[in-house]
């Protein structure tokens, strides 16, 4: 990536808190190729704010981004800072079309690194067809920030025939999860200081929209609810709904799509991979006459290859997830009281 | 990973049960001494799934749940006072101590960082001679002997900022403990598979022999426990009282020689206090004399006024089996995994914590 944009020759190789002062540093920084980086009409104008010209109903998302290391397997803190709101923006049923995109970074940051990042976002954000129009950036003191903070904030147009609400939900609907979970948790497991094991476990960090975009033109109103499970993996996102709708959630431990090396670096560290972060998956509650071919054409998305019905709504046990284990038996699915830790043995 | 999933077939599982629905012809009560068979148990759905004569009681076997509350307060003080870099398994940093956890210590600015091994911890005093690194070793045999290495390498390393805070308890003490204890009603017991992969089968066969009660050292596979309490139920229908090894494709009977070695050179049998049982003679591991350069609680004077328990908590009838945790007061309203009382509600292998989500079940059906 960083061959097709090659950071431009800079007199300072690492950030100083004048990067962050509005003065000379501050414009030489963002005239060093930042704004050329992001160039798109609205940005060009280097208004205060942006002057958007939007119509219909909209979607409005915001999203804070930290993450230690902040370059792991599988991606940076920069196409996550980009991919997190806009799937959030897709979760609504919206396409998005402008991003703002604000950095605390701490200082000493190199700058190659930062550059790296800012390439990675304009990636990330050209793929998912969205523009970022305002920024800002602030510096801060050594030792006060963790290398580099990302605050995103997202504006979508919601598709005419998305009605995308818990509330829509009804007994009888599939639950679809999009692909296999865990992998973006533990590919930052591996390299984190303490923890590291080897592996080839990448981040599944990945914008949904155009996906999300397909399934809306084809099944519109059949899509109940769209999530993602993002912090707090699968589990704390089925619970959340179950009890927003104040129904039971019946998934079945078989049907769970996981990679075999995800789940054995589970298994290792004695994480449930359940409650693991996912960047690139979203869980959809579809009406149960569209469940079949809603999961073909996903199946056919290149974010979708490993998708499947991982459970059903049901009338029985108001706000539980019950999970069927593998052996048939049967165990209550709740949230973490806070971040899950790895076992002792 | 290959090894695990036929482990967890559904078939085999469905055959193992209804044998033991066959077998069984009274109520007996079942001790699953190790809390990773606990958490299997919970994790698979398998007690709702065996017949209602079988009880099965959670023991003492997480090291979390029985680490004292003095030795929780000390580590606390080491990263918050003196300084420290303290490095500790993960899920003894949620464990209450008597004013706050490590994870609170670590809000307020202690250097506590998480790892998968000791020998991380060498690592890190390696990187960081200006600090001392103190490791919180805790567990049963099964994690003494890489705590062992752990002070053999940083002694081998010349390295004079590394010291463990030893909490090392022994499980054939434990179970003699709970069998002594006049209100105990245990029938029979699976021993912790991966404690006898390290010291073998030998110091049950006296057990098993003196208080007439069949144990069967048991993995932490679904089938593996499935067929544990199968074999118990056999021996106890026929009134036998046997050291069986249900594990055997990892358990030898001599066990793990190499590191039984480590263990020996490093630590020596003290007597032990339990968080919840109180002590029990000659049940846990100390660091030796000629190690105690690399003994934390030697290395840093710390005084720590023993705390008492709070009130309401019963967790050690609850290790003990004598008390169920639904047959205690807080249970569920005061005491939660989000708000823990006592260290039986923090870890996934507690056996309050396992009955927490379990009785949602039951409220849910």
């Amino acid at each position: 990536m960083q061959l097709q944009c090659p950071m431009p020759k800079l007199d300072f190789d690492v950030i100083t808190l004048g990067h962050g002062s509005g003065g000379m540093l501050t414009n030489k920084l963002l005239d060093s190729g930042v704004f050329e980086l992001f160039s798109n009409p609205i940005l060009d104008q280097r208004h205060d704010g942006a002057l958007l010209d939007l119509q219909g109903k909209t979607a409005f998302s915001t999203d804070s981004f930290l993450v230690s290391p902040i370059f792991f397997p599988g991606g940076n803190i920069g196409e996550l800072a980009v991919n997190g709101t806009v799937n959030d923006l897709a979760m609504c049923g919206a396409q998005p079309k402008y991003l703002s995109l604000s950095f605390i970074l701490e200082e000493g940051l190199k700058m190659d690194e930062f550059w790296e990042i800012l390439v990675s976002i304009k990636f990330a954000a050209e793929k998912a067809g969205v523009q970022i129009v305002t920024g800002d950036t602030k510096v801060v003191e050594k030792g006060k920030g963790d290398k580099i903070f990302i605050n995103t904030t997202g504006i979508g147009q919601l598709h005419p025939e998305a009605a995308i609400h818990s509330k829509n939900i009804k007994v009888g609907d599939k639950i679809i999860l999009s692909g296999r979970m865990a992998s973006h948790g533990m590919a930052i497991m591996s390299v984190r200081e303490g923890l590291e094991f080897e592996s080839e476990i990448k981040s599944d960090t990945t914008n949904l929209n155009r996906t999300i975009f397909n399934l809306l033109e084809s099944f519109g109103q059949k899509i109940h609810l769209l999530t993602d499970p993002t912090r707090g993996g699968v589990a704390t996102v089925l619970k959340e709904t179950a009890l927003a709708i104040n129904l039971g959630i019946d998934i079945f431990q078989s049907t769970l799509p996981i990679e075999s090396q995800v789940a054995d670096a589970c298994e290792l560290l004695g994480l449930d991979p359940l409650y693991v972060a996912n960047e690139g998956l979203f869980i959809a509650f579809v009406d149960e006459s569209v469940s079949d071919a809603f999961l073909t054409q996903l199946k056919e998305d290149e974010n979708g290859l490993y998708a499947g019905v991982i459970g059903t709504v049901t009338e029985s046990h108001p706000g539980q997830v019950v999970l069927e284990s593998g052996i048939g038996g049967k165990r209550i699915v709740s949230m973490l009281p806070g971040e899950q830790l790895p076992r002792i043995c | 990973m290959k090894y695990l999933s036929e482990y967890r077939d559904p078939e085999l599982a469905k055959k193992y049960l209804e044998e033991i629905k066959n077998t069984v012809s009274r109520p007996w009560s079942i001790m699953e001494v190790c809390g990773g068979q606990t958490h299997s148990l919970v994790k698979n759905g398998i007690i709702e799934m065996l017949p209602k004569e079988i009880t099965m009681i959670h023991g003492p076997g997480c090291p979390v749940c029985v680490t004292p509350l003095k030795l929780i307060d000390k580590a606390i003080h080491l990263a918050l006072e003196k300084g420290v870099i303290l490095c500790s398994f993960g899920d003894m940093l949620r464990v209450p101590g008597s004013e706050k956890s490590l994870l609170e210590a670590k809000a307020e600015g202690a250097d506590v960082r998480v790892l998968y091994s000791p020998l991380e911890a060498v690592k890190i005093a390696e990187d960081h001679p200006d600090k001392e690194v103190v490791f919180f070793a805790v567990g049963f045999e099964t994690t003494a002997p890489a705590n062992a290495l752990s002070v053999i390498h940083a002694k081998r390393k010349g390295l004079t900022n590394y010291s463990i805070l030893a909490s090392h308890v022994l499980v054939p003490p434990a179970i003699q403990a709970v069998i002594d204890d006049e209100e105990s009603r245990i029938d029979g017991f699976l021993a912790a598979g991966h404690v006898c992969t390290i010291m073998g089968n030998s110091e049950y066969h006296p057990l098993s022999a003196t208080y007439k009660v069949p144990i069967v050292v048991t993995g932490f596979e679904p089938l593996d426990v499935l067929q544990g309490i199968l074999m118990v139920i056999r021996q106890l229908e026929q009134s036998k009282s046997e050291v069986e090894n249900q594990y055997s494709r990892i358990v030898r009977e001599e066990g793990n020689l190499e590191a039984q070695k480590v263990i020996q050179e490093v630590f020596e049998i003290q007597n032990q206090t339990w968080r919840g049982i109180g002590e029990i003679p000659q049940s846990g591991y100390g660091v030796r004399k000629e190690y105690e350069a690399f003994d934390a609680t030697k290395k840093y004077n710390v005084q720590i006024t023993e705390a008492p328990e709070h009130p309401e908590c019963i967790s050690g009838l609850i290790m003990k089996g004598i008390k169920k945790p639904f047959e205690c007061s807080q249970f569920g309203k005061k005491c939660k995994p989000t708000n823990p009382l006592g260290a039986p509600m923090v870890s996934s292998e507690g056996a309050c914590a396992a009955y927490y989500h379990f009785s949602g079940l039951i409220e849910a059906s």
